[in-house]
């Protein structure tokens, strides 16, 4: 229910911004508001966290996971990245 | 840099009170994160919706351009799905999750660890991280391996900002253009390619 939610107020938001595209003061407010429910966030999920003792105790294991999974998007963006440089772009674009 | 840095901070606060109990009850609260979740959707949705630049540029590019964001999704799901196969206790749906990150780890951390699990949340953070680390200090020999693609497509979402200027240094001018547009287009599907794949598959 909540992805639904969240998904819905997201495309609201594109609507409301739209509307609201020359109204500079309200969008620099917008992006400070943006960075600091960022903060709050993280922050939040900073003591679920440190509460979670099997997530505190496994950290070495959670960050071996995130690096290999990093290795993969990046490995797997980039390779995609130069065939699709190689047969789209670089004909077009330079010698 | 300096803004994974303070968002880090944060975390890392919140971390250390967790840990030793420092903070109250009602702080612990989920329906908290969850209306938090609710007013930072929305307020990306406006930043999003209000950015001119935004509607400026897509007047100004091709079609091929569609490629560029396609490129991330698809060799960033592709190798972590990979990877996933490595990895003894992660499976697909929740490597593929964190790959559909594209480097936008506050939002796709958040999003992963409510809608998934924290222990995920806190790969998404962290994989991410990296992945923007990686871009800021790899550009210049990934573009000279792997074409002037590479930059664009290892920022993935965070092409549009954290890393444009390095993308644009090596890669050129002409690049920039295209390096924003598909960081726009990526941050607009990180929650929505996250919520699909951890909730329909």
């Amino acid at each position: 229910m909540t992805s639904y939610i969240v998904i819905a107020l997201f495309a609201v938001g594109i609507a409301i911004g739209w509307l609201l595209r020359d109204k500079d003061k309200t969008r620099k407010g917008v992006d400070t508001a943006v960075t600091w429910s960022v903060y709050l966030l993280l922050f939040l999920l900073g003591i679920s966290v440190g509460i979670n003792k099997e997530i505190v105790n496994n950290f070495s294991r959670i960050g071996y996971q995130a690096f290999w999974l990093t290795f993969g998007a990046v490995a797997g963006s980039v390779l995609i990245a130069w065939l699709v440089y190689h047969f789209f772009f670089k004909t077009d674009n330079e010698e | 840099m300096k803004g994974s840095l303070i968002i880090l901070a944060f975390f890392a606060v919140g971390l250390l009170g967790g840990i030793y109990g420092l903070f109250p009850d009602w702080l612990l609260n989920e329906d908290l994160t969850t209306y938090a979740l609710f007013v930072l959707m929305f307020l990306v949705g406006i930043s999003i919706g209000s950015d001119k630049n935004a509607f400026y540029i897509l007047r100004k590019l091709n079609f091929k351009v569609v490629l560029v964001p396609l490129t991330v999704i698809i060799g960033s799901l592709l190798g972590t799905a990979i990877i996933s196969l490595m990895l003894a206790d992660i499976d697909i749906k929740e490597a593929t999750a964190v790959g559909a990150g594209f480097g936008y780890y506050s939002l796709s951390s958040i999003f992963i660890s409510q809608l998934h699990s924290q222990e995920l949340g806190v790969i998404a953070l962290l994989s991410n991280i990296f992945r923007e680390i990686i871009t800021l200090l790899g550009v210049p020999i990934l573009v000279k391996y792997f074409g002037k693609l590479a930059g664009i497509a290892t920022g993935g979402a965070t092409a549009m900002d954290t890393t444009l200027p390095v993308i644009v240094k090596f890669t050129g001018k002409e690049y920039g253009i295209i390096a924003i547009f598909s960081g726009i287009i990526l941050t607009i599907l990180v929650p929505i390619l996250v919520t699909v794949i951890l909730e329909f598959s």
